[in-house]
């Protein structure tokens, strides 16, 4: 369990008094506020709890874990309490002494009466529960209950399972009402979609549901019934109605949310795994396995760079579900709905097994691809790799989801068996400010900002959508900001429902004009922006990766922590970039930070890679590297997880890949497999041992979960610069991590700083706006790929539109608008959001939204806007 | 000596329109204000906690020391919170004190608001008492006009407002952090103590949360002083309350006497028990409190003899039951009305309630066991001191009493059900079949 205390404690730095006390005979000193069933936790004594959480407020609402307690009065004579006392929300204080179940009857009786009384309207169904072997409610009902039970009436009935969203469901016979889920929605998440209702014996926990609480208009619950072999919801794809479908309900904020559903939380899987009985259950998980079937391997989240600690449940080589490890250093106890339940595109239907060949045909054009050995695979994509070598040219594009080990792999195949420096992991918009950014400030500058410094510390978010971007960093920056230590700021087009969950100040910023923005913090004349400038002194800046896409922004977010003295961070989406930056995947930065163009570190590097010399002219970045193959001008390329979907022009990426000689290492078929002419598959995170590195640069290893012959990259590079003559020395973990911890730290010059003027932002004209457009957590990605339970419970995709430019184009909430460029147009349910006039935001890769695929531009592209009629055609 | 009554709060009930400012003021009313607003708040205090004055609402706290336990004065709000959800079974006071003379609360809200240096007091009243909620409204709107709320209270430049919130008819809200949480808008739960509401009460403020009665009770110690207050009632019980006789009495009603009057004087005053009956059970305080029996008569009705004599002076809701009435069935609706009330929150009142129900409605109906009559009191056990809040320990009272004192009528039960006739009982026209809610029933 967690020590809230002593992090607590040595967060503040202050000495907090030591409480000594009695329980159970032994005397024990803790912390002056720490709770009596934490004192006995300490000494290994456990009293019985349900509602009890040690990361969540006292609730005192079970009464399972009463204890007798004596108190001293002013004269020291001790005084027993009247009645048995709650141990989870009684503070020690000195002198008391507690007698638990162990050395009291009255205890032991209380608590065995409170058991009898949960038992009572529960319907014992554990042989088919999901909970049931993992369950605190039969644990201790077996520990500190009776064996028989005198309740011979009527147990009080619920229809079951309720939908509270598609993933999550309640069997409300099996609550015992401890609030736990409630108070994590309130306290933790803020997403308060679920709450008490009714009372009494029929109190339960609903979503304000019009058919619980007998309003005009409820209709029929929505009950889960259950999934088709494929694990697709039954009812349709979503597996509930929709909005449109739905009832009418009464008006207020617990009604249906932008998304269409009313348990959209992104963290509502949290509320599955603390629940102490079976009552809250996971869909994708439901009827699955039991516990003691289950193998856990405790390992890594891949969905972002918070690098979650996570816990995978396997059986018989499957993975069945994923739970929230404990880190108080990173995710505590927490976990995003995307790292529980996004696991099976590791294993689609579409996944990789053998090597593939294309050949070509009588004609010479390319033919179909076919199965291969690993040896002649790896030959002729040798042979191929060879020749554009030696001719034009290889580009080496690994994509951001890699494992430190398997970019380290890519980062030295470029450098020595492929002798390039074109290598670019950044699968997405990029810049070559970004570059001198990563090269100046963050490669090889180890942990700096933690998760940790987020409760305590001003923040200011630059281009980041915490919540969205980064799951666990919103949950920090919630608790922080609601004790009261953190403030947040915000540079951004709008204030989303997940910054003002953490009472952020917006700094408003329409795409383009956010190193205006960021220069004029410290303006006294806007009092947001002063008191930004006050906050922040010695604060933390976290940057987000869409800034790439912003001239001059990352140049004016350096200037801005210099002159401020705040702390900075980048903070990345997709999980191996923060380590991809370390290890070198970027055309102009070797491992550690050292510049390319520095004689000296390519010596140093050169030496310890056993190489004469190391390339010097500095790469191509990713859009360099696919013009130039689609120009002909590089040749071949190897290509690691990379979604053209997701680059800055699909159409450029598909055209180069169309042109050049690719290989690629990949987990599952693709869009680029379909164009490779050697396919090597490799593993996915739960077939392989590695390590990512967190946004803090908090490395993260895990180790293997399943069983596998699938290769990590690094492996499959080895294998491959052997063919190529060169021995790259990565064939085993233990080499790589020998290596990587063999080398220095750069002690030379970093790369310079970035020192991008930015120009005038776009102007919009008539029927025109500037694009914002980041991704949601939930999307269309291909790493959420058949989980529709999940996927049930992604936003619904929206236009945001400013309010003076929703009524100039005539459209109000919901209306149907169209967003375009001259390559097409997307049509989406309009929200008129508080926002600087002129803009217009999509989600990136939504269902219904693939902005880059679709309008070929990015944020603060100027595009045209207009209300749609109801066939999606432009008005 | 036999003690008579001393009606104060009930004096003018009668008078014409009394619920006006006229008639209050034609009374003597609204006098005591201006004393009070003459002297210094800490010499009300004082006074208050000199009378001796207990909280009316059942648990009989010092009101003096309640308010003394509020911090010093930071700058910030502090509240007055009258309780006027009067919605225990058989306690009937406030409702006609608010009925009848409003206005004796709000100066005494007035009072004690210049107290304790709150600004803005709010009257939490049942919501069913439609009637009352009106009379009320009008009240605060009589006292506005007049000057005697607002920004400068009866030129004394004392400001406060009066805010009048019917809640929506729930018992639990009776309990003082779930009104407070149900005034602030929640959802009706008691909350966790500490911290009490004088620390953080309403909206994280000071508060003082106070029954009708005790509050009405504050103008006549202002005006006559505590050692006139204190020369009514016991030592330690001291001052007048208003006791609600009901039931099988000849007179019914709310008779106001000084504490530590008996139950033998007070049938006396109100003619007896029904013609042809004898005494057979009562509460002494309402339906939380354990019952008594004839043996009890002569028990002064103070907190100190009733604890003594293992009941709870409570509310002073008298309820009379004469020998026609079975034990069983009076127990039996009491609890279900205990478990329509739980609010849900803790196990051992949310199940424990919803268990009892069931098992006296078998016995009632004649479908009970020995075993169930242990297990009535066991479970009775498992929920008095292990519920969250007070009103858990309440659904116990009368079911623990009720079985030591009736324990041949319960068993008596067990075989062929009911042996009483429960039209003998009724004081209405009583139609057969509108008995018992129905044994067996669930989830109701």
């Amino acid at each position: 369990m967690t020590s809230t205390t002593t992090s607590g404690s040595a967060a503040a730095g202050t000495v907090v008094p030591e409480v000594t006390f009695i329980i159970d005979d032994v005397e024990v000193s803790v912390p002056k506020g720490t709770l009596v069933i934490r004192a006995a936790e300490q000494i290994g004594i456990q009293i019985p709890r349900f509602c009890d959480h040690p990361l969540l407020k006292p609730a005192g609402a079970c009464r399972q874990c009463l204890v007798e307690v004596a108190m001293p009065d002013r004269e020291g004579n001790l005084r027993p309490m009247p009645k048995p006392q709650a141990s989870c929300t009684l503070e020690a204080s000195p002198g008391m002494v507690v007698h638990t179940q162990r050395t009291s009857a009255v205890a032991d009786k209380a608590q065995h009466g409170v058991m009898e009384l949960l038992l009572i309207n529960h319907p014992l169904d554990c042989p088919t529960c999901d909970k049931g072997g993992e369950c605190p409610l039969q644990n201790q009902a077996m520990s500190n209950g009776r064996a028989t039970s005198r309740f011979v009436d009527v147990k009080r009935t619920f229809a079951k399972p309720l939908a509270i969203s598609t993933e999550i469901l309640l069997d409300r016979e099996r609550c015992i009402l401890c609030q736990r889920c409630t108070r994590f929605s309130n306290e933790i998440a803020g997403d308060q979609f679920i709450d008490l209702q009714m009372r009494g014996a029929r109190q339960q926990i609903g979503r304000f549901d019009p058919a619980v609480l007998g309003f005009d208009g409820g209709g029929e619950l929505p009950l889960f019934v259950g999934a088709d072999e494929d694990g697709n919801p039954l009812t349709r794809a979503e597996g509930m109605r929709t909005a449109a479908e739905a009832p009418e309900r009464p008006v207020g904020p617990a009604a249906l949310d932008e998304s269409g559903h009313p348990f959209a939380s992104y963290f509502s899987g949290n509320t599955v795994q603390i629940c102490p009985v079976g009552a809250l259950t996971g869909a994708s998980y439901r009827f699955r396995s039991r516990p003691f079937d289950l193998r856990s391997t405790p390992s890594v989240a891949e969905h972002d760079s918070n690098g979650s600690a996570i816990r995978i449940d396997h059986r018989r080589g499957v993975v069945m579900r994923r739970l929230a490890g404990d880190d108080p250093v990173v995710n505590e106890e927490w976990l995003t709905d995307k790292d529980r339940f996004a696991f099976t595109w590791q294993t689609a239907p579409d996944r990789l097994a053998t090597p593939l060949l294309r050949d070509l045909g009588e004609d010479g054009a390319p033919g179909e691809l076919r199965e291969a050995s690993w040896a002649e695979a790896l030959t002729v994509a040798a042979e191929g790799l060879a020749a554009a070598r030696d001719g034009a040219g290889v580009g080496v594009l690994p994509g951001g989801r890699l494992t430190v080990e398997d970019a380290y792999a890519y980062a030295k195949l470029a450098r020595t068996a492929l002798g390039t420096n074109d290598v670019d992991h950044r699968a997405r918009p990029h810049s070559a400010e970004e570059a001198s950014f990563l090269g100046h400030a963050v490669a090889g500058h180890g942990i700096d900002v933690t998760f940790a410094d987020l409760e305590r510390s001003a923040v200011l978010l630059v281009g980041l959508e915490p919540e969205d971007e980064g799951g666990v960093i919103f949950l920090r920056l919630r608790k922080g900001v609601l004790a009261g230590r953190t403030r947040v700021f915000s540079v951004a087009p709008f204030a989303s429902r997940g910054l003002a969950r953490v009472s952020a100040t917006l700094l408003p910023a329409a795409p383009g004009t956010e190193p205006e923005v960021l220069d004029a913090i410290g303006d006294a004349s806007d009092p947001d922006l002063a008191a930004a400038a006050e906050a922040l002194n010695g604060g933390v800046v976290l940057v987000g990766e869409r800034l790439a896409t912003v001239p001059g922004a990352l140049s004016a977010v350096l200037r801005l922590a210099r002159r401020l003295g705040a702390r900075l961070a980048w903070v990345p989406r997709r999980a191996g970039e923060r380590g991809s930056v370390e290890v070198g995947t970027l055309p102009g930065l070797l491992p550690g930070g050292r510049p390319v163009s520095d004689g000296a570190a390519r010596t140093e590097l050169a030496a310890v890679w056993g190489v004469e010399k190391l390339p010097s002219t500095p790469g191509r970045d990713l859009t360099g590297i696919l013009t130039a193959a689609a120009a002909g001008d590089l040749r071949a390329l190897v290509v690691g997880g990379v979604d053209p979907a997701d680059l800055p022009d699909p159409d450029l990426a598909l055209r180069a890949l169309d042109r050049a000689f690719v290989v690629s290492l990949e987990v599952r078929a693709s869009a680029v497999t379909e164009r490779a002419d050697v396919v090597l598959p490799v593993a996915p995170p739960a077939e392989k041992p590695g390590t990512f590195w967190t946004w803090e640069a908090r490395p993260r290893p895990f180790a293997q979960a399943l069983t596998s012959t699938a290769l990590p990259d690094h492996r499959v590079l080895h294998a491959l610069a052997g063919r190529l003559g060169t021995d790259l020395g990565l064939g085993s973990l233990t080499e790589v991590h020998t290596e990587l911890g063999g080398l220095a730290a750069w002690s030379g010059a970093r790369a310079e700083a970035p020192h991008v003027a930015y120009p005038e932002p776009p102007a919009p004209g008539e029927g025109q706006a500037v694009l914002a457009t980041w991704h949601t957590l939930l999307d269309a990605g291909r790493c959420q790929d058949g989980e529709g339970f999940l996927a049930g419970t992604a936003p619904r995709p929206v236009a945001r539109v400013s309010a003076e430019l929703a009524a100039r184009i005539g459209v109000g909430d919901g209306d149907p608008v169209t967003v375009s460029t001259e390559h097409g147009g997307i049509t989406l349910p309009a929200v008129v959001t508080a926002m600087p006039d002129g803009v217009v935001w999509l989600p990136v890769a939504s269902p219904g939204s693939a902005v880059r695929t679709t309008l070929r531009v990015d944020a603060g592209a100027v595009v045209g806007v207009a209300a749609a009629t109801t066939d999606g055609e432009q008005a | 000596m036999a003690t008579t009554l001393t009606p104060v709060l009930s004096k003018h009930w009668d008078a014409k329109s009394s619920w006006t400012l006229d008639a209050y003021r034609a009374t003597g009313g609204y006098q005591a204000l201006t004393t009070a607003l003459a002297t210094d708040p800490a010499d009300l205090i004082t006074a208050v906690k000199e009378s001796g004055l207990r909280g009316r609402g059942g648990a009989g706290f010092p009101t003096g020391m309640k308010w003394g336990f509020l911090p010093a004065p930071d700058g910030g709000p502090r509240y007055l919170v009258v309780n006027a959800d009067e919605s225990e079974p058989g306690t009937c006071k406030d409702i006609p004190l608010m009925m009848a003379t409003p206005h004796e609360l709000l100066e005494g809200v007035i009072i004690t608001s210049y107290a304790i240096g709150c600004h803005h007091a709010f009257i939490y009243l049942r919501g069913e008492v439609v009637h009352v909620y009106r009379r009320l409204l009008q009240a605060v709107q009589e006292a506005y006009d007049a000057g005697l709320l607002g920004q400068d209270v009866a030129g004394s430049g004392f400001q406060l407002d009066v805010t009048v919130h019917a809640g929506a008819g729930a018992y639990i809200c009776g309990e003082e952090t779930a009104l407070l949480d149900s005034l602030e808008g929640r959802r009706g739960q008691p909350r966790l103590k500490p911290p009490f509401p004088a620390v953080e009460g309403l909206y994280s403020r000071p508060t003082v949360v106070n029954n009708v009665e005790s509050i009405a009770s504050v103008p006549s110690i202002v005006r006559y002083g505590a050692d006139w207050f204190r020369s009514m009632g016991t030592e330690r019980s001291t001052g007048f309350g208003l006791f609600s006789l009901s039931g099988h009495v000849q007179r019914p009603g709310q008779y106001e006497a000084p504490l530590g009057i008996t139950l033998r004087e007070l049938l006396d005053m109100a003619g007896g028990i029904r013609e042809g009956h004898e005494l057979k059970f009562w509460t002494p305080g309402g339906s939380s409190t354990p019952l008594f029996t004839a043996e009890h008569l002569d028990v002064p009705l103070d907190y100190e003899s009733v604890g003594a004599a293992g009941s709870m002076l409570g509310t002073r809701a008298l309820q009379i039951f004469d020998d026609s009435v079975c034990v069983v069935r009076a127990i039996t609706r009491w609890a279900e009305f205990y478990k329509h009330e739980s609010c849900g929150k803790c196990t051992p009142c949310r199940e424990g309630t919803y268990w009892l129900v069931q098992v006296l409605q078998r016995i009632e109906a004649g479908k009970g066991t020995h075993e169930d009559l242990d297990t009535l009191m066991d479970v009775c056990d498992n929920i008095l001191g292990r519920a969250f809040c007070a009103l858990g320990d309440g659904a116990t009272s009368t079911i623990t009493s009720g079985l030591k004192l009736f324990r041949e009528e319960f068993e008596a039960h067990l075989n062929g059900g009911c042996p009483f006739d429960p039209a003998a009982a009724a004081l209405f026209e009583y139609a057969s079949g509108s008995a018992t809610g129905g044994a067996g029933t669930v989830g109701a």
